[in-house]
């Protein structure tokens, strides 16, 4: 794996050095296995918002059995370890019932499997997230809502949910940087993601601490900057009362 | 029944939410069906895959009580060593000298931002290397160690906003009566925030027992999830029923420990004998428990 030390840098004492520290990284797909990582986490973000969504407004909602199974199935989803649901979706789903989510090969059946399992798992979380975040809302809100002949469904669309969201954006940061965090879980289902490729190194270079530097160096650089610009939004969007 | 949403429902609206009941009950009747149907077609249901479970007690002697055996030392294990830990770094973030409020403050910050399994699977390697610890123990060794770093630093914060919680009067009567600083700590502030705490850290142990499955899926240690796995392999690829059984164990200990929390929190909150300062258990760890990486 070692590359012959190029002519173009020799007598350039920084870049032999760098070639010699780095030297780990050749033949492993470091930015695409980080890649791989980012399209978990925003695919899944996305399903969970909308996912989240609707179980909230099931469970502020006026039909008892909606309301019924939303709380049901938050108590159950979040108390089950993620590691479980991802490889419930893997050996479950796909290898006993045969459901492959349109895929035909291996990478591609994993991975939306655990875009399956992250967005079941975090819409419970996004949703009590959102219910938290309805609770913040003035009751007069909904009150003068009411008074002026809106239905539920309008209280809920046109007045409470766009006041909600804007107040939740620090608590959905916090489930965003979780689900960063989480979709590491899908290494369990032999998802090549940042995860899998650091288990896979370590178990073939010697460069114990170096190599996992520069994954939790990645972590850091993809958890950080969403918290600190998304907390900023949050101050930003928050409705000042 | 009617919130601030909606309306007490007069005729109409109640004739409505029967339609919407109806056709939700026909929704999940369908889902319902789809499931039976294809658990049904796979031959999922049949008594010899569940028979293991309800007729006769080898499966949980062998497989099920050790693993949760197993799960329970691991869960144990790192809220222990964590707590005292993040006792250290949450009193050292609030340290009057910058030399050690800042270093502590990346430290915490810096095992926040980084997945549990990261640090779990640094711990293998570590323990591999530098250590003579024995293959078999590794795993535990490994997932006691990342939850350790993860939960400590994460407990540091639970222990910061709670003795940040406490009103400023304590500080101050306990300076006005003469205690030095670290008598403040030790004998006034820590004793209220550790009650203040108790909600946030029962619903830490939540997120802890879910992480431990990590270390079953990927590091072969052998918990309650891997049990599953073993199962399903050895009673004839009973995946679903497998995995029920052990999905509804992890129900049962997590429901338990956040009853047990919300109940500590509505308790301390009505005492009388504190300052009545309690952080709410989803504060924290509500959030940060899809931490749970899981």
């Amino acid at each position: 794996m070692r590359r012959p030390r190029g002519a173009a840098h020799r007598g350039n004492p920084h870049a032999e050095a760098r070639e010699i520290v780095f030297d780990f990284l050749e033949g492993y797909d470091l930015p695409g296995a980080f890649w791989v990582t980012v399209q978990l986490t925003l695919l899944s973000a996305v399903g969970s918002l909308i996912w989240g969504t609707l179980l909230a407004a099931m469970r502020v909602g006026p039909v008892p059995l909606m309301r019924g199974f939303g709380t049901a199935y938050v108590n159950i989803v979040r108390n089950i370890p993620l590691t479980v649901i991802i490889l419930f979706t893997s050996l479950g789903l796909n290898q006993t019932l045969g459901i492959s989510l349109g895929a035909h090969n291996f990478d591609t059946i994993n991975f939306r499997l655990s875009v399956l399992g992250l967005i079941a798992y975090t819409s419970a979380f996004v949703c009590e997230a959102i219910r938290a975040g309805i609770n913040t809302v003035p009751v007069g809100q909904a009150e003068a809502a009411r008074a002026i002949g809106l239905s539920f469904t309008q209280v809920l669309t046109l007045i409470v949910l766009p006041q909600a969201f804007r107040s939740v954006v620090g608590p959905l940061t916090n489930v965003l940087i979780a689900l960063t965090k989480n979709t590491t879980v899908a290494a369990a289902i032999g998802v090549a993601e940042a995860a899998l490729l650091m288990k896979k190194m370590l178990e073939n270079e010697a460069q114990l601490l170096l190599i996992s530097a520069v994954f939790a160096f990645g972590f850091v650089c993809l958890t950080l900057p969403t918290g600190l610009i998304l907390g900023w939004v949050g101050k930003k969007v928050a409705v000042k009362r | 029944m009617s919130s601030v949403l909606y309306d007490a429902q007069g005729p109409r609206a109640k004739r409505r939410n029967v339609l919407y009941t109806i056709v939700f009950l026909l929704v999940l009747a369908a889902a319902g069906w789809w499931v039976f149907k294809s658990l049904d077609d796979k031959g999922q249901l049949d008594w010899e895959k569940w028979k293991p479970f309800f007729a006769g007690t080898e499966a949980w002697t062998t497989y099920i009580l050790p693993g949760l055996k197993n799960t329970l030392i691991a869960a144990a294990l790192s809220m222990i060593i964590a707590l005292p830990l993040g006792a250290v770094f949450g009193i050292a973030r609030l340290s009057d000298h910058a030399w050690i409020r800042v270093p502590a403050a990346v430290v915490v910050e810096f095992f926040r931002a980084i997945p549990v399994l990261i640090l779990m699977i640094f711990g293998v390697a570590l323990f591999f290397k530098y250590t003579s610890v024995s293959s078999d123990d590794r795993p535990l060794y490994a997932v006691v160690t990342g939850l350790v770093l993860y939960n400590a630093s994460v407990l540091a914060e639970i222990v910061r906003a709670g003795i940040l919680a406490l009103p400023k009067g304590q500080t101050e009567a306990a300076h006005a009566i003469g205690l030095r600083k670290t008598q403040t700590m030790t004998s006034i502030l820590l004793p209220q925030a550790v009650t203040a705490m108790l909600p946030a850290i029962v619903s830490q142990l939540v997120v802890i027992v879910k992480d431990t499955a990590l270390g079953g899926a990927v590091l072969t240690f052998s918990e309650l999830l891997a049990s599953a796995n073993t199962m399903s392999s050895y009673y004839g690829a009973n995946t679903i029923a497998s995995f029920t059984v052990v999905a509804l164990i992890f129900v049962l200990i997590n429901f338990s420990l956040t009853t047990f929390a919300g109940w500590l929190e509505r308790r301390l909150r009505r005492g009388k004998k504190s300052t009545g300062v309690v952080l709410p258990p989803a504060a924290m760890a509500g959030t940060e428990s899809t931490g749970a990486a899981a």
